[in-house]
Parts: C-alpha cells; sequence; structure tokens
C-alpha cells in the first residue's frame, strides 16, 4: 500500500500540487486522472522520487521514502518499475539489453538466469523474436510492452505508469491497459496509472482520483464516477463524447 | 555575475555528485571501453585533417616569414616543432575536439534527458550522473593525450611534407630543426594541458546536457552551450597553465 500525506508542489512560486492526500491499495491499479497541467506527472513524480515535494510524505507500506534513510530509499526504489510516457527506452541497446539492464546493473544473477527472466517478461507482455531488435526499429505499441517487460523484470510490488495511451491506437491502447491490470492482479503489485484517458479509466480503474488545478477534488471507484456531482470532474468526464453519449442514454431508459 | 557564480556552484556540485553513490566496478569498465572508441576512434579522422594541414601551413607560412639570409631554414623546423608541442598540437586539437566531441556529449545527455531515460536510471536506484557521465570522463581523459600525440606527430610530420614538397626547406635541414635545441619538458606540459582540457570539455559538455529541460530546441541550445563554454575554458586553462607551468 502506498499512501501519500499532503503533498504540495511550488515551481517559481506557482502552486503545482497543494496538499495531496491519498491511499493506493496493494493489488489495485489505482488511476490518477485530470486535464493538462492539473499536477498529475508532477504529483506520479514525486511519488516516485523523481521529483522532491516542498513538504508531505509518501509512504510505501509504512516506510517514509521522502524523509526516510537512504538504505530505506534505495531499498523501496529497487522494489519500483516504472512506465514511462515515451516508453524511455535506451536508445543505444536492443531490446533485450533494455529489459536485461535493471538485472546487470541491481543484481549478480549468472548471465543464463538473466536471459530466462528476459525471455519469460518480453513472453509476458506479448513479445517474442525481438531480442535483437533496437527501439527505434519496433512500434510504439511494442516499445510500450518492452518498458512494461523492463518495469517488472525486477518482480517490482509497485508500478507506475504514466499515461501509457499516448501515441497509441485505441485497440493497441486498450490491449496496454488490459495488460497493466492482469500484471497488476497477476503478481500483487500496487500499480498507479496516470492518465487523462477515459477508456482507461473505465476499463481499468479500480480506485479514481481525480486532479484539478492541484487539488484533489473527487477520489473513488469507477463505477461510481460517472454518477459525481463535482461539475469540474463531469466537465472532463462528459469532454469524451462517448461517455456524454452514454450517460443520457442511460438517464432516457 | 550572481548568475555566473550559481552556475558554478552547480558546476562543482554535479562535479562531486559523479562519486557519490558509485556503481559496482566492473559496470564503469565496460562503460569506459566504449566511451573510448566513441571519443577517441571517432575523433581520429578529424584530428589527422586538422593537425596535418596545420603543420603543413605552418612551415610554409613560417618560411614566408624569414626574410633574412642570416637566419638559417632548419629554423622552420624548430618553430614547427615547438609551435606544434607547445600550442598547436594541445591546445587547437582539443578546441576541435570540444566542437567534436563536447557536442556529441551534450547532446547525447540532453536527448536522454528529454526523452526520460535519465529518469528511467534514477527511477531504477543507479546514479545517473555517475553512470553516465564518469566514463565520459575517464575516457577522455585516456585518450585526449593519446589524440594530442598523434596531432603532434602529424603536423610535424605535414610541416615535413608541405616544406620539402615546396621546396623552401631540404629534408635534412627540417630534420636537423626538429632536433635542434629540443626540451623534453615541452611535451610533459603539452600532455598536461591535454588532460586538463580532456577533463574541462568533458565536464562542461556533460553539464550543460545533463541538465537540458525542454524539447529538441533546448538539446540543440545545450550543444551550442557546450562547444562555447568549452572553448572558452580550454583558452582561459591555456593561458592558465602557460603562466603556471612554464
Amino acid at each position: 500500500m502506498i499512501e501519500i500525506k499532503n503533498i504540495k508542489k511550488t515551481f517559481n512560486g506557482k502552486e503545482v500540487l497543494a496538499g495531496i492526500s491519498g491511499r493506493f491499495e496493494d493489488s489495485n491499479t489505482s488511476l490518477i486522472i485530470g486535464g493538462s497541467g492539473t499536477g498529475k506527472s508532477v504529483l506520479l513524480k514525486c511519488i516516485v522520487g523523481l521529483i522532491k515535494p516542498d513538504s508531505g510524505g509518501v509512504y510505501y507500506d509504512g516506510r517514509d521514502f521522502i524523509n526516510g534513510d537512504r538504505t530505506i530509499r534505495t531499498q523501496i526504489r529497487r522494489e519500483i518499475g516504472m512506465l514511462f510516457q515515451g516508453s524511455a527506452l535506451f536508445d543505444s541497446k536492443t531490446v533485450e539489453e533494455n529489459v536485461m539492464f535493471p538485472l546487470d546493473m541491481l543484481t549478480d544473477m549468472p548471465k543464463n538466469e538473466k536471459l530466462d527472466r528476459v525471455n519469460f517478461c518480453l513472453k509476458r507482455v506479448g513479445l517474442e523474436n525481438v531480442n535483437k531488435r533496437m527501439p527505434s526499429e519496433i512500434s510504439g505499441g511494442m516499445m510500450k510492452r518492452v518498458g512494461i517487460a523492463r518495469a517488472i523484470v525486477m518482480n517490482p510490488k509497485y508500478l507506475f505508469v504514466d499515461e501509457p495511451n499516448s501515441g497509441l491506437d485505441p485497440l493497441t491502447a486498450v490491449t496496454i491497459d488490459e495488460l497493466i491490470a492482469e500484471i497488476t492482479d497477476e503478481y500483487k503489485i500496487t500499480t498507479i496509472v496516470v492518465t487523462h484517458d477515459m477508456n482507461s479509466v473505465m476499463g481499468i480503474g479500480e480506485y479514481v482520483m481525480f486532479l484539478y488545478k492541484g487539488r484533489k477534488l473527487w477520489e473513488g471507484d469507477s463505477q461510481n464516477i460517472v454518477e459525481t456531482n463535482v461539475p469540474e470532474l463531469k466537465e472532463f468526464l462528459f469532454a469524451n463524447k462517448f461517455i456524454k453519449h452514454m450517460k443520457e442514454n442511460e438517464a432516457n431508459g | 555575475m550572481l548568475t555566473l557564480i550559481g552556475h558554478l556552484g552547480r558546476y562543482l556540485e554535479f562535479i562531486g555528485s559523479l562519486f557519490r553513490n558509485r556503481e559496482k566496478f566492473n559496470v564503469y569498465i565496460a562503460r569506459i571501453v566504449d566511451e573510448c572508441i566513441l571519443i577517441g576512434i571517432d575523433s581520429i579522422f578529424i584530428v589527422v585533417i586538422v593537425s596535418s594541414f596545420i603543420g603543413a601551413v605552418t612551415a610554409v607560412q613560417t618560411a614566408y616569414n624569414l626574410v633574412s639570409p642570416l637566419i638559417p631554414t632548419y629554423v622552420i623546423g624548430l618553430i614547427v616543432r615547438d609551435m606544434t608541442v607547445l600550442e598547436l598540437a594541445p591546445t587547437i586539437t582539443c578546441v576541435v575536439l570540444s566542437g567534436k566531441v563536447g557536442s556529441n556529449i551534450a547532446g547525447g545527455l540532453g536527448t536522454m534527458r528529454i526523452t526520460e531515460q535519465i529518469d528511467a536510471l534514477e527511477v531504477m536506484g543507479i546514479n545517473a550522473a555517475s553512470y553516465l557521465v564518469l566514463p565520459k570522463i575517464v575516457a577522455s581523459i585516456i585518450v585526449f593525450p593519446m589524440l594530442v600525440i598523434l596531432a603532434g606527430f602529424l603536423s610535424i610530420f605535414g610541416g615535413y611534407l608541405s616544406g620539402t614538397l615546396t621546396g623552401v626547406i631540404t629534408p635534412n635541414e627540417y630534420i636537423y630543426g626538429i632536433r635542434a635545441d629540443f626540451n623534453q619538458y615541452n611535451v610533459t606540459f603539452a600532455l598536461i594541458k591535454s588532460v586538463v582540457f580532456a577533463f574541462l570539455i568533458s565536464t562542461i559538455s556533460s553539464f550543460q546536457g545533463f541538465y537540458t529541460r525542454g524539447g529538441a530546441l533546448e538539446v540543440g541550445k545545450s550543444s551550442t552551450n557546450a562547444v562555447t563554454n568549452s572553448c572558452i575554458a580550454v583558452l582561459l586553462f591555456d593561458f592558465i597553465l602557460a603562466q603556471l607551468l612554464l
């Protein structure tokens, strides 16, 4: 379980996060949603330690990540996997080397065991026979899959995903969403996904946190989200014509 | 002025961060070998071209300026040698390398930054600065002196070819000139300069690239800044080292 308490962050005097708190439960796919510039990615970067918040705390199963000692922070980092918006694969390495990289850097496993683990992870995300290809030689959807394989290769307890569907066609986006949800369930991972894609919200969101101008305006499960009375969330949700249409049809019986 | 001091402070802090929480030793060995190839082997062509022509031009221009019949012709060889060893080989080669290597380092790191590859390393708990930059510095310190030695040899050889082919000096006079009044310390001085310049170019370029913010435009700006700042630093330290060591 990941708990965040009163996270605040300001850039050049502009308040980006105004005291965000929340709990992300084990084996759940939790979503942080909101429009562009609402602080979703900044919050995610605060949670994984890429940005230090001005105040507040992040607790991984009760362990203080922000103010805890270096040993605890290092230990937590080894339990984190992350898929970045642009996949963030290393250009100069092959698919296999990319997925093997955390094992090379952080473990003393023998080469053949590492290779087995890499092949297992690539197979798990639906990729085979691409080991020797460079990132520039595969499609955007395949890059996301390789990113997921790299994120899970160390058996993480926590998985973070930043805009998994950006730049993907709707069908591939759904496949990636389903893959994230399956992996979360299968390996009992605590997963946090930052997105503004309503298909992801309706498809895989077990817990949803809505941010607006750096503030948390709503939280709950995706089944209740369309019943919201929060005007900003309504505006965000029903900007998607499909959901608006669905809601109107429901209202008309 | 305050901005300059701020930048200098961040630069020193960046260099300090390279040595904290380092990775396993064997990780660096492979990376250093890769960087030696990237920085060294890939720079040989430009070094060969620049140094050969600089030596050739120096020989011809020295001959053109030797108008007094009282000055022996072998002095052309002596001047080419001393100019090459003291200044042309270490300084001009490193100014050229600050363009070739500096822009490559800053562009590479800048691209890694804007495509979140550096963030990916940091999320894994890897000291990205140390993992990416330290091998570049070590590789530069290893290969720059080698490139300077190569440049020195080719510059003197270029002077020999141009001098003898144009008929301004005979081969024997040139050989006599480059051996006359030779001071070994000049070579030591050139190598010290190449090590200092290697450190400056690799660290300044890495600093510019590592802290790139924004998109492709900013990567270009970082590369330009890396080359400009490296050149200024090389010339400034060229003067300081000459004052201190000669």
